[in-house]
C-alpha cells in the first residue's frame, strides 16, 4: 500500500510554546487516520501543517508524493510561490470546526467557487458537479440557501461538499463536530462514515471516540505535542499501553 | 406610579387561557406625549415664521430655481462628486492594501499618506495647488498654470483628500472581514486576487457602505468649497447670480433646496446598496 502522507521529525512551535515536538506519521492511500488527544496537545496545528495553512518549523510533510509548501534540492527546502502552494493544496481538502461558509454565497455557489477559480472548470460542469455533491451529502434541496439559513449541521454538510468539489486526494477534518448541538453531531458524521466507506484517504481529529472505533483503521493518540501511541482502534481505544492514554480516555468514555 | 393608575389602565385584549393567570398592563408614559406636544409646537411655530416671512423671496427662490446656469453649476456639483469619490475609493483602496500589507516601506508610506492628507485642510489644499505654479513654474516645457485649470485643481485636490479618508474606511471594512475567511479561501486554493474580490471585498463592503454613503453625501456639499477657486459649481453659480441682482438669500435657498434634494436621493440610493450587501445576513428559515 502506498503512503498518502508522510511526516517526519515536525516540529513546531508559536514563539516560546513548542506545539509539536518532533512528529512522525505515515497515512496510508485509502486509510482514515483518527487523530485523538486532549486540548492543546497539538492535533490541530499537525493537520493545518499536513496543508501548509501552518508552516512547520523543522522536519518534512509530503502529501501524494510531494511537500505542499516547498521545493526539495538535496538537503533544503526550497520555499515555493504561493501560487504554486494554492495549486497543491487543491489536493487536499479542509473541514473546519466552525464550518467556514463563505457567508454572503448561496450554498450552490460556495461550493461551486473553488472548481471554477483554482482548477478553472468550466461553470456549467461544476454546477452539476455540485448540486451532486449536495445530493450526496443530503442537501439536494439547499442549493439556493445562503447559510446562515441552514443549521449547523447542515453548514458542515455543505462544508464537506465545498471540500469534496475539488476532488482531492486527501481529506483533513479539523474537529468538525465541537462546534455542534449533540443532536445534530450524528448527520455529519455519517457523511464522513460514507466517504471512509468510499476509500477517501482522510485525518480526522475529534473528540467521537465511538466515531473513531467504528470508522478508523489507525488511531494516533497525541499528547503534548508528542504522538504517545497509535495503532488499530482495538488496540488503543480498547487495550492502550500508555498511562497517557488511559487517564484521556478514562475522561472522555 | 400607583396601583389606582394600574387599575384605570384600559382593558389588554382577551387572551384566552386560564382565569387566575394576571394580565400585562403596559405602563403609560405621560413624558413621551408632553415631550411630543412641545416638540411639535416648537417645529410649527419654526415653520410658519420660515414660510411668513417675505424676506426668503419664495417666488425668486422658484424663477432660480431651473435656471440655465444653476443647472450647469448642479450639473458640474454632479459629475465632480462622482469623479472625486470614484478617483478617491479606487486611490484610497490602494493607500488601505497598502497599510494592510505585510511589507514594512508599503505600510508606512500608507501611514504617511493619511496622515498628511488628513492633516491639511482641504481649502488650503486647494489654494497650494492653485497656486502651484509658484513652486513648480514649469512642468516638462509647459506653463503650469496652463496645465491645471481651475477645475483640474478641484478634481486632484478634492481627490487625494477623499482618497485619505476612503483608505480608513476601506481599512476598516477589510479588518471586519475574519481571518477564518481567508484561511477557508486559501485552504481552497483560490488566488490571492480572487479572495480578495470574491471573498473578502464584498463581505467588507458591509461595513464600507455605511460610511463611504456618509461620505458621498458630505463630498457633494464638501464640493462647495471650489466656488473659492471660481469654479462654476452649483453653489457659485447661485452667487454669480447674486452678485449682480442682490438677491442672496433666495438664491442661497435654491442652492440648499438642490443639495437637499440630491442628498435625498443618495441616501435612498444607499438603502438599496446597504440591502444588496446584507444579502445572506437575514435569517429567513
Amino acid at each position: 500500500m502506498t503512503v498518502m502522507v508522510d511526516i517526519r521529525s515536525v516540529h513546531k512551535s508559536f514563539g516560546s510554546l513548542d506545539v509539536l515536538k518532533g512528529i512522525d506519521l505515515q497515512v496510508r492511500t485509502g486509510e482514515v487516520t483518527v487523530v485523538l488527544g486532549p486540548s492543546g496537545s497539538g492535533k490541530s496545528t499537525l493537520l493545518r501543517t499536513i496543508n501548509h495553512l501552518e508552516k512547520a518549523d523543522r522536519g518534512e510533510i509530503t502529501v501524494d508524493g510531494a511537500p505542499v509548501g516547498y521545493r526539495r534540492s538535496g538537503d533544503r527546502l526550497h520555499e515555493l510561490p504561493e501560487r504554486e502552494v494554492l495549486r497543491r493544496r487543491t489536493k487536499i481538502g479542509f473541514v473546519f470546526q466552525n464550518f467556514r461558509l463563505f457567508p454572503h454565497l448561496t450554498v450552490l455557489d460556495n461550493v461551486v467557487e473553488a472548481p471554477v477559480s483554482a482548477l478553472k472548470r468550466p461553470r456549467a460542469q461544476a454546477v452539476e458537479h455540485a448540486h451532486r455533491l449536495l445530493a450526496r451529502v443530503g442537501l439536494a434541496d439547499k442549493a439556493g440557501a445562503y447559510p446562515a439559513q441552514l443549521s449547523g449541521g447542515q453548514q458542515q454538510r455543505v462544508a464537506i461538499a465545498r471540500a469534496l468539489a475539488l476532488e482531492p486526494r486527501l481529506l483533513l477534518f479539523d474537529e468538525p463536530t465541537s462546534a455542534l448541538d449533540p443532536e445534530l453531531v450524528g448527520e455529519v458524521l455519517d457523511v464522513i462514515r460514507d466517504l471512509a466507506a468510499q476509500g477517501i484517504t482522510m485525518i480526522v481529529v475529534t473528540h467521537e471516540i465511538a466515531f473513531a472505533r467504528e470508522v478508523a483503521d489507525t488511531v494516533v493518540f497525541m499528547a503534548d505535542g508528542r504522538i504517545v501511541e497509535q495503532g488499530p482502534p482495538d488496540a488503543v481505544l480498547t487495550a492502550p499501553r500508555e498511562e497517557r492514554t488511559r487517564a484521556f480516555l478514562a475522561k472522555v468514555l | 406610579m400607583s396601583s389606582d393608575t394600574l387599575a384605570q389602565a384600559p382593558a389588554a385584549p382577551e387572551i384566552p387561557g386560564p382565569a387566575d393567570v394576571p394580565r400585562i398592563v403596559p405602563q403609560r408614559r405621560y413624558g413621551q406625549w408632553t415631550a411630543a406636544a412641545v416638540v411639535l409646537v416648537l417645529l410649527a411655530l419654526a415653520v410658519t415664521s420660515v414660510v411668513r416671512n417675505r424676506a426668503f423671496q419664495w417666488d425668486v427662490v422658484a424663477t432660480y430655481f431651473t435656471t440655465g446656469s444653476v443647472l450647469r453649476g448642479l450639473w458640474l456639483t454632479l459629475w465632480l462628486t462622482a469623479v472625486v469619490m470614484v478617483l478617491g475609493f479606487a486611490l484610497g483602496t490602494l493607500i488601505a492594501v497598502f497599510r494592510l500589507s505585510a511589507n514594512p516601506v508599503l505600510r508606512a508610506v500608507g501611514w504617511g499618506y493619511v496622515w498628511l492628507f488628513r492633516s491639511i485642510p482641504v481649502l488650503v489644499q486647494l489654494l497650494l495647488w492653485f497656486n502651484i505654479g509658484a513652486l513648480y513654474p514649469q512642468v516638462l516645457g509647459v506653463k503650469t498654470v496652463n496645465l491645471l485649470s481651475p477645475v483640474a485643481v478641484a478634481v486632484i485636490g478634492l481627490t487625494l483628500h477623499e482618497a485619505a479618508y476612503a483608505a480608513e474606511v476601506v481599512r476598516g471594512g477589510i479588518l471586519s472581514v475574519g481571518r477564518d475567511q481567508i484561511e477557508a479561501a486559501q485552504a481552497l486554493g483560490l488566488s490571492r486576487w480572487r479572495r480578495g474580490r470574491r471573498i473578502v471585498l464584498p463581505q467588507a463592503m458591509r461595513s464600507i457602505v455605511p460610511p463611504a454613503g456618509n461620505m458621498l453625501i458630505g463630498t457633494l456639499k464638501g464640493t462647495s468649497i471650489v466656488s473659492v477657486i471660481a469654479v462654476n459649481d452649483l453653489l457659485f453659480s447661485a452667487q454669480l447670480i447674486y452678485h449682480r441682482t442682490y438677491q442672496v438669500i433666495p438664491l442661497l435657498m435654491v442652492a440648499t433646496l438642490w443639495y437637499a434634494v440630491v442628498t435625498t436621493l443618495l441616501g435612498i440610493g444607499q438603502h438599496y446598496v446597504e440591502k444588496h450587501y446584507a444579502r445572506g445576513t437575514e435569517r429567513t428559515r
